[in-house]
């Protein structure tokens, strides 16, 4: 009855994630201010950007490059107000180089895999030839704000920036549209969640077949992690006769984690725990989770430390407290993405080893030179990326354990 | 990114998680030696450690970034 359970807080959080993700098209993804891109409209550039490189490469988009000019096409579900909704396949963008489509339609244009919109109201809708993209920068409130402009016949017009899932309202510009598509990321995590389901509905058969008797088959693969989470995480932190309640919990936390942060290592997959808005709703729904389970001793030690002296507990006690409840869940966000991005760009970093030493393809001795330099260095990387993997899963489940713990620790003094 | 202060204000975070992780492994490897039976309590609170003070430092490390 257990498993029940445990299939559905799994499938609940699979689908709120999902959904949010989609929603939320990397809103985090700010590109260097420093980038300097210096190519006109129509010519692609001969200089090759590290940087931003890098950061297309492990950002979310709305196809799935495979190579050269060919596209996993994905759908695009788009709103904007005063226009309505519009649905196509990204195909229709017709990408070509580096993810830039040559199509745009109704307003909506493809850069670097990722759609935008073309708020301008004098621009035509239905499908219009763009001839490029051009880069500049505005002065918005007293900063530099770089911008992409589409080109079309001649003229340029401005594009608006990502839309983000609080709608640009923490300053990264109020959007025209909302981008609710089936992104790279949610499609990699749709796939995780039917390899999840198929596996653990095997794992659960399993334990009506075998009862009482040996594991058999994918049950004796996953039976050790299962008992490595309850005997090491759940059981020491939570507490032996607490910790079944939360145990569902910690279990999909950690498989989902562990499977998307696996299936990040695939070409093709798209990064999703290396994404800022999915590690987010993770770290929200593990601190509504923890704070709503607080009982109240954890609320009296948040709020009222006792055994301190009043003044103390007014100054400095009861705010670093109430800071800490935030912080938790802060912390539990970055670590995860920061750990699976820097992994992602690094390894970015030594491929692109082949362009810089290549001179961007002038010098054949010194891309000779790159290749060898990156397979190895990108070799180990993949296997500390692997082992960074199974880490941050486990630390992720270990945290939330010890804040589980924490919430739900009885009076002893 | 390259040639800016951000990258000094990296590398020093860099620095100061290193020496906090280091000090962590070093006295977990202590205690393992002088208790081998207690070896995976030490391996858990180690790693929750070590995964605290990274927290530290890769907060100013993304700090850095976008800042």
């Amino acid at each position: 009855m257990k498993k029940i359970q445990f299939f559905k807080v799994l499938m609940l959080a699979l689908f709120v994630s999902l959904g949010v993700v989609g929603f939320a098209q990397h809103g985090e993804e700010h590109q260097p201010a420093e980038h300097a891109e210096k190519h006109e409209a129509g010519k692609h550039e001969e200089e090759f950007n590290l940087a931003e490189e890098a950061l297309a490469h492990i950002a979310n988009a709305n196809a799935i490059h495979v190579f050269g000019d060919f596209y996993i096409p994905l759908p695009a579900i788009l709103y904007a107000p005063g226009h309505g909704w519009s649905f196509f396949m990204t195909s229709k963008f017709d990408a070509h180089h580096h993810g830039n489509g040559e199509k745009a339609i109704d307003h909506y244009v493809m850069k670097h895999g990722v759609i935008h919109r073309i708020a301008d109201e004098s621009f035509p809708y239905g499908e219009v030839a763009i001839d490029g993209f051009a880069h500049g920068k505005i002065e918005k409130d007293g900063k530099e704000k770089d911008v992409a402009y589409a080109v079309v016949n001649g003229k340029q017009y401005l594009l608006d920036e990502k839309s983000t899932l609080d709608g640009g309202m923490l300053g990264g510009g109020k959007t025209s549209y909302m981008d609710f598509s089936l992104s790279k990321g949610a499609f990699t995590m749709l796939l995780v969640l039917l390899l999840a389901f198929w596996l653990f509905r095997a794992v659960a058969k399993g334990y009506e077949r075998n009862k009482g008797k040996a594991p058999s088959g994918v049950q004796s693969l996953l039976e050790p992690v299962i008992l490595f989470i309850r005997d090491e995480v759940a059981i020491p932190f939570i507490g032996k006769d607490k910790y079944e309640r939360y145990f569902p919990f910690l279990l999909t936390l950690f498989f989902f984690i562990l499977g998307l942060n696996l299936i990040g290592q695939f070409p093709l997959a798209g990064n999703v725990t290396g994404n800022f808005s999915f590690t987010m709703v993770l770290a929200i729904i593990t601190a509504l989770y923890v704070n709503f389970s607080g009982n109240k001793n954890y609320w009296e030690h948040v709020l009222w430390m006792p055994g301190v002296p009043s003044v103390l507990k007014v100054l400095i006690l009861t705010p670093v407290e109430i800071l800490g409840v935030f912080i938790k869940p802060f912390t539990l966000m970055l670590r995860l993405f920061a750990n699976i991005a820097a992994g992602h760009i690094v390894l970015v970093a030594f491929v692109g080893l082949i362009f810089i030493f290549g001179h961007s393809g002038q010098s054949m001795a010194g891309a000779g030179a790159g290749t060898v330099m990156a397979f190895l260095l990108s070799m180990f990387m993949m296997a500390v990326e692997l082992l960074v993997a199974f880490v941050q899963a486990f630390v992720f489940t270990l945290l939330a354990a010890a804040y589980f713990g924490a919430a739900t620790e009885e009076a002893h003094h | 990114m390259g040639g800016s202060i951000t990258a000094i204000g990296m590398g020093l975070a860099v620095i100061g998680g290193g020496i906090g992780i280091g000090l962590i492994g070093s006295k977990a490897m202590d205690a393992i030696a002088r208790q081998p039976e207690a070896v995976g309590d030490i391996r858990s609170n180690m790693i929750l450690t070590a995964a605290l003070v990274e927290g530290v430092a890769l907060i100013s490390l993304i700090l850095s970034y976008i800042l």
